[in-house]
């Protein structure tokens, strides 16, 4: 894949670009159609909001991008938030201790899911179907269902400063994972090498990528993103709440999948865009807050959700046909 | 006589047989209360419903496909039924045929749209999912209906012994569903399609028209499961099927199906639910956390995989070494 056109050209036709006219003409719809979408408070709450989902949607990016599933980034995500939550609140550690501790153990629970579904060869969605079902059931068991409440100061802090009034500093912690990812899957060996185990798991063994080992650390990213954006979420919450994530951790399940869908990454493997999910992410949270804004009433917001994933999947797929007949008739 | 122990005895799913046995008779021998006439009804209510469930999810397995929405479609029909009958004053037996033609609608368009768009169902279902579920809250506001008419109360609850009258459509489905898969054109296509859809389709099946069909069968299933929970709970619920997802995949998994497609067992599935409903059962009748069912249902999910993977695996190397043997 060659590309000899200049590279304004390639930025025109590039899906991202469609996907960021779409997210600048619902921010003037908004501005323009609603009271106080562009008010400070607003625009606060917005970005804390926008930080978490990206992640979340990142946390499924990885495993995507080796053309597996992760059902159970909401019940990592809970799991280890609650494991971190007694670690702070029970044994009494340091957030700056306890937040590593805590990334480690997300990242575990994504490595049990990678490293069971390589090495019994079964798809990784009746995989973590299960282990959805195991680690919120055990973080139920363990916990009593009880939120831990009295997290240390510093921690909670961190969720409601403002920066220059508007800004959250959650919205840092997720450019600097953004410009991690990028790094990893445009410039790194180790990115590229998930990626060829994504797009042909045949094809990279034979060229000596250890392909299950890529698998398992798709997983194992996986889970510690999913940590992160539990870890966000609690900051934002003030609290570690085994509820915080719906029943087994699924209301995370459909913006997960939203956010890199919209971006243009591809369920099959092997096709990754880390902006493309931020802007699915983005446009999402926006058209969310939007239509809560001009009162359509929060419960039609689900449905408007579906019809966007479906709208947006459908166009997708009319582009990459028209784009085909286009190169068979050149 | 011995013929028979044979082919049962060779059945894939006579392992699981053993199980639901083993499980029953050590039940009921460490406790008393599992054999009480409160508890078999209890059990077999909640069998009925999850029996629906899974034979929902399973026609989609065997096409080699997978329905999210299963039990948003069952929370729509739930609550349209419900709505029908206090808002519009429509008698019962209208109720129900639009409550099923409403399911069976969902499940064709979830059918209709992968067919026609060539996207995998797992991200259009994931899609309507989200819209049945918008719509199911949108006319409720998530507050219940609760004039359920006193027939469709009675029905719910009423049982002879201990033997619930809700469990006699679950059975005739299953029976309908084994004919099908079994001994019907439809279904049989069904798995070809399953199977290797390409084959198919070159051997003169028409896929699209298949996937369809059991797309609407699928919408069909969960719109009579959604049904028989109002019944039971006796309220439209805008809640109903929000819980479904795992038994719906459990179940058939455990039964032995292949979750590619073109294989499925529709008495292994039976059996998949019958276990899964002595395992949530024991929990309650021993008085663990009714916390660690949900542990369970996960660690049973695991363990019939590995088991199937397992067997397929010794099945190869079999065949691997009888391959040898001819060379």
């Amino acid at each position: 894949m060659t590309n000899h056109r200049r590279p304004v050209a390639i930025l025109f036709s590039s899906n991202q670009f469609g996907l960021l006219l779409v997210v600048i003409g619902f921010v003037l719809a908004f501005t323009f159609g609603t009271q106080g979408f562009a008010s400070k408070f607003n625009l606060f709450t917005l970005g804390r909001v926008v930080a978490i989902d990206v992640m979340i949607g990142y946390a499924m990016m990885v495993v995507l991008v080796t053309g597996g599933l992760n059902l159970a980034v909401g019940a990592i995500g809970v799991a280890s938030v609650m494991f971190g939550g007694w670690l702070m609140e029970v044994v009494g550690l340091h957030p700056l201790i306890a937040v590593p501790v805590t990334i480690g153990f997300g990242a575990s629970l994504g490595w049990i899911n990678g490293y069971a579904s390589v090495r019994s060869g079964v798809h990784s969605f009746i995989i973590t179907l299960a282990t959805m079902s195991i680690f919120f059931g055990a973080m139920i068991v363990l916990t009593g269902a009880q939120p831990f409440r009295a997290l240390p100061q510093e921690f909670i802090q961190f969720g409601k400063m403002r920066v220059f009034g508007i800004v959250s500093p959650l919205l840092f912690v997720t450019l600097a994972v953004t410009v991690l990812l990028v790094y990893v899957f445009s410039y790194s060996s180790f990115g590229r090498k998930i990626l060829a185990a994504g797009a042909s798991p045949a094809a990279a063994e034979l060229s000596g990528v250890p392909v299950g080992r890529m698998f398992i650390y798709g997983h194992a990213i996986s889970g510690a993103l999913a940590c992160v954006a539990g870890l966000m979420l609690t900051m934002r919450n003030g609290a570690a709440l085994p509820s915080m994530a719906g029943q087994l951790g699924a209301d995370w399940l459909l913006p997960s999948f939203l956010a890199p869908v919209l971006g243009g990454t591809l369920l099959t493997g092997g096709v990754v865009s880390v902006i493309g999910t931020l802007l699915g992410a983005v446009l999402v949270t926006i058209i969310n807050n939007g239509l809560l804004l001009l009162q359509i009433g929060e419960f039609w917001v689900q449905m408007f959700l579906g019809l966007i994933l479906l709208a947006a999947v459908v166009l997708d797929r009319l582009r990459s046909v028209l784009a085909e007949r286009r190169r068979a008739t050149a | 006589m011995r013929g028979a122990w044979e082919n049962l005895r060779r059945t894939e799913w006579f392992g699981l047989l053993l199980i639901a046995i083993v499980g029953a008779l050590i039940l009921a021998a460490v406790k008393q209360s599992f054999l009480s006439t409160f508890n078999v009804y209890v059990m077999l209510l909640g069998f009925s419903i999850s029996i629906m469930v899974s034979m929902s999810q399973m026609v989609i397995i065997a096409i080699g496909q997978m329905n999210l929405s299963v039990g948003a479609i069952g929370g729509l029909v739930a609550i349209s039924f419900a709505g029908f009958m206090e808002v519009w004053g429509l008698p019962i037996p209208l109720a129900i045929l639009a409550g099923l033609a409403i399911g069976v609608l969902c499940g064709f368009l979830n059918g209709i749209l992968t067919v026609i768009t060539g996207i995998t169902a797992f991200i259009i279902t994931l899609a309507t999912l989200s819209i049945f579920k918008g719509i199911n809250l949108g006319i409720t506001e998530a507050q219940p209906f609760y004039e359920v008419p006193a027939v469709v109360k009675w029905f719910g609850n009423a049982s002879i012994g201990p033997i619930p009258y809700l469990v006699i459509l679950p059975i005739l489905a299953a029976i309908a569903m084994w004919y099908l898969m079994n001994r019907a054109v439809i279904g049989r296509q069904m798995l070809a399609v399953g199977g290797n859809a390409h084959a198919a389709g070159l051997s003169g099946i028409s896929v699209g028209r298949t996937v369809v069909a059991a797309h609407a069968i699928s919408g069909g299933l969960a719109a009579i499961a959604g049904m028989l929970v109002v019944a039971r709970l006796q309220i439209g619920q805008p809640t109903i099927g929000d819980d479904w997802l795992i038994i719906s995949f459990a179940a058939p998994v455990i039964g032995g199906a292949v979750l590619t497609g073109g294989h499925v067992s529709v008495i292994g599935t039976c059996l998949g639910v019958i276990i899964v409903t002595l395992v949530s059962n024991a929990l309650v009748l021993l008085a663990i956390d009714p916390f660690f069912v949900q542990l369970l249902l996960g660690a049973l999910i695991l363990g019939a995989v590995g088991l199937n993977r397992y067997r397929e695996v010794k099945a190869e190397a079999h065949r691997g070494r009888t391959q040898e043997a001819h060379a």
